[in-house]
């Protein structure tokens, strides 16, 4: 049910932008199909992955692994591996929700996922290019604090810390 | 396609096939770690078949109705707090991570504004993006998006008043990115976000 809502929402404006504008809307289209396409290889890639990694670790060790004395090492690790890691949103957030439903935290979701967004040591050199070596370090130092603060307020607000 | 065309999928798709190459054969031999991770390979599949393409057709939605420029054009000139305002609009309209983020607030600079509005840009690039927070509510769900938000905007906006005070007062500039430098990082930009 839940799994519906999206699909809903999305047939329901397409169909409210056809009738305002078709052109605008076949527009629309074209570019949904375009950046689907562009994604599928590199997605499809992430999806067996994900499933090789989770039969060799199974749900219950992953969590164990990650979860409960583990847990403010594994956000740590999680705000690094996402701070290092170059990764579309469309890859990451499957990702993180298969992740979630094999017994990753929300929290250390979070420092992977916000850290991701935000600090970037691959893109550091194009940063540089901009800002200046220093000014780039300080923001992308900033924004991880950042990313550990929004984990550390999920982690409290999905009660998983104690 | 071209023989080139198909060489180069085929170059992109070799995970995916080897991986199904693999669950065929356990199949054949009967090994229970690969028919294992075919099940989980379908069971994630389909919980992605619906929410997918649906995100994908939002996102081409918002990129066909709203224009990106207009947004920009409000940004040269708007100044004081508002201006934060603006800045998380456009970010939220941006579509690409740092990679594209930083183009566009080197524009903004040029074009006016504030040394805080250019860094707030920046931070709240990766936090509103609307595709992005598209598959962040799908995934992990609304709750998550909403604490996340009520976290990361202030404290980036606050930082970026900060910092970008801090290097006015400095007389800092953002350089122009000179050919070669922004050319080594990353030729191909391959990222279609």
């Amino acid at each position: 049910m839940k799994q519906l809502i999206l699909p809903a929402v999305a047939a329901t404006l397409l169909l409210v932008s056809f009738l305002r504008d078709r052109t605008r809307t076949a527009e629309a289209v074209r570019i949904a199909i375009r950046r689907f396409t562009g994604i599928l290889a590199p997605f499809l890639a992430m999806l067996s992955l994900a499933s090789l990694a989770i039969t060799l670790v199974t749900p219950e060790r992953l969590s164990a692994l990650v979860s409960g004395e583990h847990m403010w090492l594994s956000t740590g690790l999680a705000a690094i591996i996402g701070s290092v890691a170059l990764m579309p949103g469309f890859i990451a957030f499957p990702l993180a929700g298969i992740l979630l439903e094999n017994g990753v935290p929300y929290m250390v979701l979070a420092a992977f996922t916000v850290s991701l967004m935000l600090v970037g040591v691959a893109t550091f050199p194009l940063e540089r290019a901009y800002l200046g070596t220093g000014v780039s370090l300080v923001r992308n130092g900033l924004c991880l604090a950042v990313a550990m603060c929004v984990a550390l307020v999920i982690g409290i607000v999905f009660g998983e810390l104690r | 396609m071209s023989p080139s065309q198909t060489s180069r999928l085929l170059k992109r798709l070799a995970l995916p096939i080897a991986f199904a190459m693999f669950v065929a054969g356990s199949l054949l031999f009967d090994l229970s770690a690969g028919i294992r991770a075919g099940r989980n390979f379908l069971s994630f599949g389909r919980e992605m078949i619906a929410i997918v393409p649906a995100t994908f057709i939002l996102i081409g939605l918002f990129e066909a109705w709203i224009p990106q420029e207009k947004i920009e054009r409000h940004l040269g000139q708007e100044a004081g707090f508002a201006s934060h305002f603006w800045s998380m609009i456009l970010a939220g309209s941006t579509v690409g991570g740092l990679m594209v983020a930083f183009p566009v607030a080197y524009s903004l600079r040029r074009k006016g504004a504030r040394h805080a509005v250019v860094f707030s840009y920046l931070g709240t690039a990766g936090v509103v993006r609307v595709p992005m927070t598209l598959f962040e509510m799908s995934f992990l769900g609304v709750p998550f998006t909403l604490v996340r938000y009520a976290v990361a905007l202030p404290l980036l906006i606050a930082m970026a008043e900060i910092l970008g005070q801090v290097l006015d007062r400095r007389g800092f500039e953002m350089r122009t990115p000179s050919r070669d430098t922004t050319a080594g990082t990353r030729p191909h930009p391959r990222r279609p976000e």
